[in-house]
């Protein structure tokens, strides 16, 4: 079997252990208050890392550029109680609208 | 919030319809994961399949940058799992709300996916599991589909960056953690800006997948006292 192959076939059996294995440690029984607040506080601690990596993050350093502007504007738009989907619009056209004029 | 969706199927339908867009734009970068394989030398059967069993954006350009810079199998597994490894916690989190015992809820944490993930979170760390799955399924399509065409046509798809695609997810989760952050209370926010910090810290020092895996530590918050 080539590299490739063997590369293919271990991704894919890891990325299936990975997503087995949240849903069996943590569910189908009571778990104590105290797990359960833990669980509650990675939903909010994921979301905030994704926005940070994906914003800032560039080839293992953080950078301020067209992203940040995109986001920025996405955040105006949910703060004043745009859609979901159109924040994301406006921030992508802003983004591209930098980038076209940078 | 209605929870009548764990039962019947308008739940998965309406999972469906708010997974679209995303597979419109899985589509795209699909085609252009097919164009690179390709282009490294893949054959046709190879990065379709991998797009089949594997169904991970990022772990599928991290094998296809790793290998095709010239590095090993070993690299190339590691900065995938690595990537993926935000799956574990993502799982831990929709757990609760699963069906059925631990083979079936092993098979349902199959359609994590981090935009049905969060398109399927309700705040206060609730999850509308047939909304998840739901939103998976047009994704997968066109994820796989998208790949085969990629592969089959060498399409080289415009500039994902020109137009400004790239921040299509960034945006989209922190609409969805401002949202988190109205429903939840103080330990919510100190939470975000633990997490906001130890993401930041971790980027410069920490391989590709390590910051989200570290930030998750700020749930530890959890551990501490009551209150919300």
């Amino acid at each position: 079997m080539s590299a490739l192959w063997v590369a293919i076939v271990i991704v894919a059996l890891a990325n299936a252990a990975i997503k087995a294995a949240g849903p069996i440690l943590a569910g189908g029984r009571e778990l104590p208050p105290r797990v359960n607040a833990v669980i509650a506080l990675l939903t909010p601690a994921l979301l905030t890392a994704l926005v940070i990596t994906e914003t800032f993050g560039e080839d293992g350093h953080l950078a301020l550029d067209e992203r940040a502007l995109g986001v920025g504007v996405a955040a105006v738009a949910v703060m004043l109680r745009a859609p979901v989907l159109l924040a994301v619009v406006l921030a992508a056209l802003a983004t591209a609208l930098a980038r076209l004029l940078g | 919030m209605r929870n009548e969706a764990g039962r019947g199927s308008e739940g998965y339908l309406a999972g469906i319809r708010a997974g679209l867009p995303f597979a419109l734009l899985a589509g795209v970068v699909a085609i252009s994961f097919g164009a690179l394989a390709r282009s490294l030398g893949w054959g046709v059967l190879a990065p379709i399949m991998f797009s089949v069993i594997t169904f991970s954006v990022a772990a599928q350009f991290a094998v296809a940058a790793v290998l095709g810079a010239g590095g090993g199998v070993f690299a190339a597994i590691a900065a995938a799992v690595l990537l993926n490894a935000r799956f574990l916690p993502m799982g831990m989190a929709v757990a609760p709300f699963l069906e059925g015992g631990p083979l079936r809820r092993a098979l349902e944490g199959q359609t994590i996916l981090t935009t049905s993930w969060a398109l399927a979170s309700r705040g206060g760390g609730r999850f509308d599991r047939a909304f998840m799955i739901g939103a998976t399924v047009p994704q997968y399509v066109a994820w796989t589909v998208g790949t085969a065409v990629g592969v089959l046509s060498h399409v080289v798809v415009g500039d994902v960056e020109r137009l400004g695609l790239d921040v299509v997810f960034p945006a989209f989760f922190l609409a969805l953690l401002m949202r988190e952050l109205r429903s939840g209370g103080k330990r919510t926010i100190a939470a975000t800006a633990i997490a906001a910090a130890l993401a930041a810290a971790l980027v410069p020092i920490a391989p590709p997948g390590v910051p989200v895996l570290g930030a998750c530590g700020a749930a530890l918050l959890g551990l501490k006292g009551r209150s919300s």
